[in-house]
């Protein structure tokens, strides 16, 4: 990560891609100028030394001396009812009933 | 029923509201027509309201009517009309999350916050409108048009829960839940003049909540005063099955603990949240503030938060990275919009994201990608998470010597529609006083203290130790009195 991050107009579209988003010609070159920006901003985490500092995820694990306050408390692993699946089907773009319909996968 | 027409929607609170249904005074059935009718008058030009669920609203009220008719004891929120923002599911009403790309899904469900608030007796009025995906400081955001601030309708209502601000502000509802990721209840609390909770972490269910970044998401309570927050943070709060993030730690008695005396209360003034780009008119807010905390017999002492400064940067790359995966959901196979164009899967996807996402979601589904792939993971997201240990442990240290944090919200009052909409890093900066707290998990509280000259309402943070809900609200509770005293 250096001062000047420079994510180029390619860095944009693979980045798309890995996000499935298709960008227009005109939002290509606005998300790049944005991603500079803020990916400029976010450079100033480099000033600080974090050798050594442990990576927090989420906030359970610094309150690891209180056992009560880790939020870590699963249910009791038994079978119980669910969301109806004909309320679920019923919401999907295109569906039989049972299974979701989509394009095909496979090109051939 | 000439009465209760004559009732003021405006200075209508919980207890209230509570206590004239059970005295026969009004009916819940009432209640909610009233509010549906201001909703209807008013609310063309706030635009708080995305849908209104009124046949599920007065089945509820007549069922605590017919309660109320028995004398039977009413719950806590009997007849309450509230409403709730469009990233929590409620059976049966649309749930957009202020997004197109969710245009028309109604989930068949309901999330656990709305479950609770309904069992507690509260009448569900709708949903409300937000920054598409929560994500937004203005409510600009929306898919569905702004939502206007109720207290000066040049302005936004602050964001992402814009509408669930302004329709207690605009008295449409006498509350309603929010959520909160980088400071989405605190900020448009402080910017529409009303009561907004952060719980803290685990505090309360994220059942049913549409997932924008899942280490921060949490949900709240807006409300008109301190007393009603506590009463619905009392229904919220505790664990819940089906959130594995919820705490199993017991339940304080938040509004019972509220009348305790403040005296001999240590509070604390973090110095970083008060330096270069504060406006005036907010720092001598908070001046007064913390001098009726001190007549009220509270230790005020300054206190240092070292890492404050990195808090945005350090948000801005957790957040998007995780909403870079939790948005990927939403593919157009399962609900939602879907392009039916495309020849295919691969198409599909891009296409229906494409035409589903707006501009602040692209670009934070983008960051968060770029951040997570390959060669930049440990420079960024690594890095980050590293940060937001240091920003937590300044807060453990600083709560090992105070009880409570009193700060500014917001550096400026509520801004002008469209005056940061061009600049992302402006509008991310307008969270400067908020991310912090969302990165550590603690609580926090947004009360109003005062208005600008021109008339725009200030709010006051006082943050709590985790799970330290009880003594935030108790504070909160003094800061409110104190407020109506001084005027």
């Amino acid at each position: 990560m250096t001062e000047q991050a420079g994510v180029t107009i390619d860095d944009v579209r693979r980045v798309a891609e890995l996000a499935n988003l298709e960008l227009t010609a005109e939002e290509e070159p606005r998300m790049q100028r944005d991603l500079n920006a803020i990916l400029g901003h976010i450079a100033q985490l480099n000033e600080l030394d974090t050798a050594g500092v442990p990576a927090m995820a989420q906030v359970g694990e610094m309150l690891g001396g209180l056992l009560q306050d880790r939020g870590e408390a699963l249910r009791e692993d038994a079978v119980r009812p669910s969301v109806d699946r004909a309320k679920v089907m019923a919401a999907a773009p295109e569906t039989d009933g049972r299974f979701f319909k989509v394009p095909k996968v496979i090109e051939r | 029923m000439v009465n209760v027409r004559a009732m003021e929607l405006e200075s209508l609170t919980i207890d209230g509201a509570r206590a004239a249904v059970a005295s026969g005074d009004t009916t819940a059935t009432t209640l909610a027509e009233l509010h549906y009718e201001r909703i209807e008058a008013k609310d063309i030009e706030i635009n708080s309201f995305l849908a209104l669920s009124r046949e599920r609203a007065l089945q509820q009220a007549a069922k605590i009517d017919a309660l109320a008719a028995k004398g039977d004891a009413l719950p806590p929120l009997a007849g309450v009309p509230v409403g709730i923002k469009d990233v929590l599911a409620m059976q049966g009403a649309p749930a957009t999350a202020g997004s197109l790309i969710l245009k028309g899904y109604r989930p068949p469900y309901d999330a656990t916050a709305v479950a609770k608030l309904e069992a507690a007796g509260a009448v569900l009025l709708g949903k409300l409108n937000c920054d598409e995906f929560a994500m937004g400081s203005s409510n600009e955001n929306s898919a569905y048009c702004p939502v206007l601030n109720p207290k000066a309708l040049d302005r936004v209502p602050g964001g992402s829960s814009g509408g669930s601000a302004a329709a207690v502000a605009a008295s449409f509802a006498v509350a309603t839940l929010g959520t909160d990721t980088g400071g989405s209840i605190r900020q448009p609390a402080a910017f529409c003049g009303v009561v907004g909770v952060l719980p803290t972490y685990g505090r309360v269910s994220r059942y049913g909540l549409i997932a924008f970044a899942s280490s921060l998401d949490r949900v709240g309570p807006f409300t008109k005063n301190v007393k009603d927050a506590a009463t619905v943070l009392q229904v919220l709060a505790g664990q819940d099955v089906m959130d594995a993030t919820s705490s199993d730690r017991p339940v304080d008695d938040y509004v019972g603990g509220l009348t305790k005396p403040v005296e001999g209360l240590r509070v604390g003034v973090p110095e970083e949240y008060f330096g270069e780009g504060l406006d005036q008119e907010i720092l001598v807010a908070i001046d007064g503030v913390l001098a009726g905390l001190k007549a009220a017999g509270c230790v005020v002492k300054p206190v240092s938060l070292p890492h404050t400064k990195y808090a945005i940067p350090t948000y801005y790359v957790i957040a998007t990275a995780e909403a870079s995966s939790n948005l990927s959901r939403f593919d157009g196979v399962r609900f939602g919009l879907r392009d039916a164009e495309a020849k295919t899967l691969a198409e599909m996807f891009r296409r229906t994201r494409d035409a589903g996402f707006g501009a602040e979601v692209k670009r934070r589904i983008l960051l968060g990608t770029y951040a997570l792939s390959a060669g930049y993971y440990d420079a960024y997201y690594r890095k980050a998470q590293q940060v937001r240990t240091l920003l937590t442990r300044d807060f453990l240290t600083a709560f090992a010597e105070v009880d409570v944090l009193v700060a500014p919200v917001t550096p400026t009052p509520a801004f002008k529609l469209g005056e940061k909409t061009d600049d992302p890093v402006k509008m991310y900066l307008e969270d400067i006083y908020s991310v912090a707290a969302s990165l550590a998990g603690i609580c926090g509280v947004s009360v109003p203290c005062g208005e600008t000259k021109g008339g725009l309402p200030i709010g006051v943070q006082v943050l709590g130790s985790h799970f330290g809900e009880a003594t935030m609200l108790r504070v909160a509770h003094q800061v409110e009195t104190s407020q109506k005293k001084a005027c």
